[in-house]
């Protein structure tokens, strides 16, 4: 009775939303961001450095498009904006800006770590954007697939699997009956899969994310195994032809933009169709609108007639036929062999694409970008022989991975009923 | 043109839940389906929605017997339900979850999107249901939400519609207007099977009424033959008194307080919006409105489930804001949850288990890492004899009890200790008459002991019942204080709001 009688005059302490932590928290990073790149690219190169962005590719119509920068200043320009986008998301006023100041950041960062790792040197930006875009098709690819399952609410951790016996199907048929029959070889292979997964948790409701993982195990060991007592003995088996680049007329010869998006196999070209198409489908279609009822709530959608079993198998199994599209890209195209594990968890970070991009195709391309980039990031830095040891280096995609998935970038809705069997009484 | 259910027979692994049950509906009628929570009413209906297949009997329209697989069959055959638990895609525009499953197309399988809205203005106009094709569904307030739910039944050209239980989630004056709905679509032709438990509208909107009762149908009669007295004791089987027996309150020492309190809910809307209340010992305090306003984060934040964003919890004068559930509770604190299933009970565990969910970490059930289960079973068996819990033993799962049983064991869990604070939200719902009768004679017991009880209930009858003072919650804040004897309607316009007008039009 003592407090609480007079609580009107009492001050009512107001605690901090998700929102505005999340807030404090990114605009905490973008400042110490600002300040790592003030230390180490700034003040930790030699005054008049040079760095020096080569934009054309050595055969490209138009010679030698290169742009050089003072590395120092613009470090320091860098880190004047990040301290800026710091402040400013720290103010919490503007919470609904806090990804864009956060992407703006990074990407401003990227390139302030770029510009240092090139002081003195010369810098394929060109080349790097090109490998972006080919790096990230099989995670795109990886993410659709996830996207084609999860928008009828079975989770797909199987990817990983897919994308690997289809590669090492694609090498094989590729092998010996031509690239054109690896192909549908190789999605074929991905639909079984799928349908494996489908009837494992569909029909007997097995935990999606162990059916999932036992597909991945069964799909490395076997991978594995066979490609030792095959491709060893027979090494004629492991090295089929490869899909050629089709360099776009004139649009290939946009300086930057044309390597990067208008030189390349038709896997690429496919893909970006395949996440124009899936976004029309997914939001305007009849097949899309059921498909996503099917995911959010499927009794309701049983109760207007629409068969949510079938819905879901033929939507895992199409997932498992574009996981199985990207695996033979990763050996018909891409490289044109297969080495063991060589999909090395592509599939697993399409997943974190698929959660990245909040479930849809245009998130899904973004995210695959992004991680792509951390790839290309990574190979680059390599050859330019930077001080930082090359395990970190190869670390880069999965520590993009860690951080995106853990909800930096802030947490959307999955569909709502994403990993639940459907029991129809 | 009828429609007839003859000599349906459902039979569920240990549970017969229809026993040879007989319906029929004309068009231009309206039928109610009167009966307790577990009569059978539901499963009947997903019989008739081609949901369940029934083990025996036969459904006919006009005259011819029809088999439903699935709800595409009966929607065929021009039927139509409006479930208790809405269907709808909450994602979903209004157009959107009116055209699913049966969608306009401009070309190959692309959604005429323009032709989806028309179908919902025109059928809105039509009927009066008057609703925003472009809104998302899950903005929309319940009553809205149920409006989309029949012009979704329309558009499908529906001869015979079945409510299951449709005014449970809706306001005294919103119930009203629905009325006027389901008459108008009596005088368009349309043949209406109305699902209720409620003996006052069933009288008020019925042509006639069936009345079933442990799976059968016991009897039929006609609204002006029969009075609510008369119904309850067919629908029950013996007579029964709904007033609650108790003596006037004597209130004391404020126990509980709230003050300014803001609570999110999983969406981030502050659904609990600067709310201040008291509740003294001796005296029980009733929180009216209509679901979804806020009473299921409110009762979360006072236990200690759902943290704040803003205000103070005191519970007698110690400030409880940001204690944890079982500081809470270890505060002579009894909290009867919202859903039993979800909250109050682990489904699969024992009676017993249940029994000591709130003390299995501690002398006596509990010694250093050890389970007594002696003095677990001791406790168990003393609780099920006194609290009257039906159960065939103590160390039978509790999910294979009924929902009174079920809820009789959270009360004896929770009320087995001399406590200072009772909150029950929604604390009969779903269970018995006599279950209901018994839960609150429990909780007037409490207050007699020197007790605050706050409870919350969608049913406003509970509310009247039970309360010595009345608190109506609309928008995340206490709007209104009535006292018990206030009218059903002067409530229910306050639950409502500045929304009556418009539902009232």
């Amino acid at each position: 009775m003592t407090a609480v009688a007079d609580s009107n005059e009492m001050v009512i302490k107001t605690r901090a939303t998700p929102e505005e932590k999340r807030a404090t928290f990114i605009g905490l990073v973008l400042i110490a961001l600002a300040a790592f790149t003030l230390w180490a690219f700034g003040l930790g190169v030699e005054p008049g450095s040079e760095s020096t962005f080569k934009l054309s590719l050595p055969q490209a119509r138009f010679e030698d498009l290169s742009w050089t920068v003072d590395s120092r200043t613009v470090a320091l320009i860098t880190a004047l904006v990040l301290g800026f986008l710091g402040g400013f998301v720290l103010r919490r006023s503007h919470l609904k800006r806090t990804n864009l100041a956060l992407s703006a950041g990074l990407v401003l960062f990227s390139f302030a770590f770029l510009t240092w790792a090139a002081v003195d040197g010369s810098f394929s930006l060109v080349g790097m954007l090109k490998s972006t875009v080919v790096l990230s098709v099989p995670v795109i690819l990886g993410g659709l697939a996830g996207l084609m399952c999860e928008r009828v609410a079975v989770i797909n951790i199987a990817i990983e699997g897919q994308l690997l016996t289809s590669a090492f199907v694609g090498v094989i048929v590729g092998s010996s009956a031509g690239i054109w029959v690896a192909l549908i070889a190789a999605m074929a292979t991905g639909a079984i899969l799928g349908a494996v997964l489908a009837v494992l948790s569909i029909k007997y409701r097995i935990d999606q994310i162990i059916a999932g993982v036992v597909i991945n195990i069964f799909a490395l060991g076997l991978t594995s195994f066979l490609s030792r007592r095959v491709l060893t003995e027979a090494p004629g088996l492991n090295s089929p032809g490869r899909f050629s680049s089709i360099k776009i007329p004139l649009l290939g010869d946009i300086p930057v933009i044309g390597p990067m998006f208008f030189d390349h196999s038709m896997f690429v070209y496919i893909t970006f169709i395949l996440v124009i198409m899936l976004h029309l489908g997914l939001f305007y279609t009849r097949w899309g609108l059921r498909s996503r009822s099917v995911g959010e709530h499927p009794k309701a959608a049983d109760t207007v007639g629409i068969n949510v079993y079938r819905t879901r198998y033929r939507n895992v199994i199409l997932g498992g036929v574009i996981a199985g599209f990207g695996g033979a890209f990763l050996t018909l195209a891409q490289v044109s062999r297969f080495e063991d594990n060589m999909t090395a968890g592509i599939g697993y970070i399409g997943l974190a694409a698929l959660i990245f991009g909040r479930w849809r195709p245009l998130g899904v391309l973004g995210a695959g970008l992004v991680f792509g980039f951390a790839r290309a990031l990574q190979q680059k830095l390599g050859i330019l022989g930077t001080p930082i040891p090359s395990e970190f280096l190869s670390m880069t995609p999965y520590i993009v991975t860690l951080i995106v998935v853990a909800g930096v970038v802030g947490r959307a809705r999955p569909p709502a009923a994403d990993g639940q069997p459907y029991i129809k009484d | 043109m009828t429609l007839e259910l003859r000599g349906i027979t459902k039979q569920f692994p240990g549970v017969l839940a229809n026993d040879n049950v007989n319906l029929s509906v004309s068009e231009g009628e309206i039928v109610a389906l009167l009966g307790e929570n577990g009569a059978g009413k539901t499963t009947l209906m997903n019989i008739l929605y081609g949901l369940y297949t029934p083990t025996a009997g036969e459904i006919l329209v006009d005259g011819e017997p029809r088999v439903f697989t699935s709800p595409g069959d009966a929607i065929d055959a021009g039927i139509g339900m409006v479930h208790q638990h809405f269907m709808l895609i909450p994602v979903f525009t209004v157009a959107e979850n009116v055209a699913l499953g049966f969608e306009p197309l401009k070309f190959l399988s692309w959604i005429d999107t323009k032709k989806a809205r028309e179908t919902v203005t025109d059928i809105s106009s039509r009927y009066g249901l008057e609703v925003d094709p472009d809104a998302m569904t899950e903005d929309l307030p319940v009553g809205i939400q149920q409006r989309v739910e029949i012009i979704k039944v329309l558009s499908r050209e529906a001869r015979f519609i079945v409510f299951d239980e449709p005014t449970s989630v809706l306001t005294p004056p919103e119930v009203d207007s629905f009325f006027d709905i389901v008459n108008g679509l009596r005088a368009d032709g349309k043949g209406i099977i109305f699902i209720s438990h409620k003996l006052s509208e069933a009288l008020e909107v019925a042509d006639r009424i069936v009345i079933m009762r442990r799976g059968k149908t016991v009897a039929e009669v006609k609204p002006e033959d029969v009075d609510e007295a008369k119904l309850a004791e067919l629908m029950v089987g013996r007579p029964v008194d709904l007033v609650v027996d108790k003596a006037p309150a004597q209130p004391k020492d404020v126990v509980l307080s709230v003050n300014e309190l803001v609570v999110l809910d999983d969406r981030n809307h502050r659904s609990v919006d600067g709310l201040s209340l008291e509740v003294r010992a001796g005296e029980i305090v009733g929180i009216a409105g209509v679901q979804g306003n806020g009473q299921t984060e409110l009762v979360e934040s006072i236990t200690g489930i759902r943290p704040s964003l803003a205000g103070l919890v005191h519970l007698a004068g110690e400030d409880i804001t940001t204690r944890s559930p079982r500081a809470i509770h270890n505060r002579d604190v009894a909290h009867v949850p919202e859903d039993r299933q979800k909250r109050g009970l682990v489904l699969p565990f024992t009676v017993t288990e249940n029994l000591v969910l709130d003390s299995y970490h501690q002398p006596p059930i509990s010694r250093w890492i050890l389970m007594d289960w002696d003095a677990a079973r001791d406790r168990a068996v003393r609780l099920v004899e006194e609290y009257d819990v039906r159960t065939p033993s103590i160390e039978v799962e509790v999910s294979t009890l009924s929902g009174g049983n079920q809820q009789k064991v959270i009360v004896a869990r929770e009320f087995d200790r001399p406590v200072q604070l009772v909150i029950g939200a929604q604390p009969t719902r779903g269970i018995d008459v006599g279950s209901i009768e018994y839960i609150h004679s429990r909780i007037v017991e409490k207050r007699d002991a020197g007790a605050a009880v706050l409870i919350i209930s969608s049913e406003l009858e509970e509310i009247k019942a039970l309360s010595d003072r009345i608190l109506v919650m609309r928008g995340g804040k206490i709007v209104a204080e009535f006292d018990p004897s206030a009218s059903v309607a002067d409530i229910g316009l306050a639950m409502l709001g500045s929304e009556a007008e418009t539902v009232a039009s």
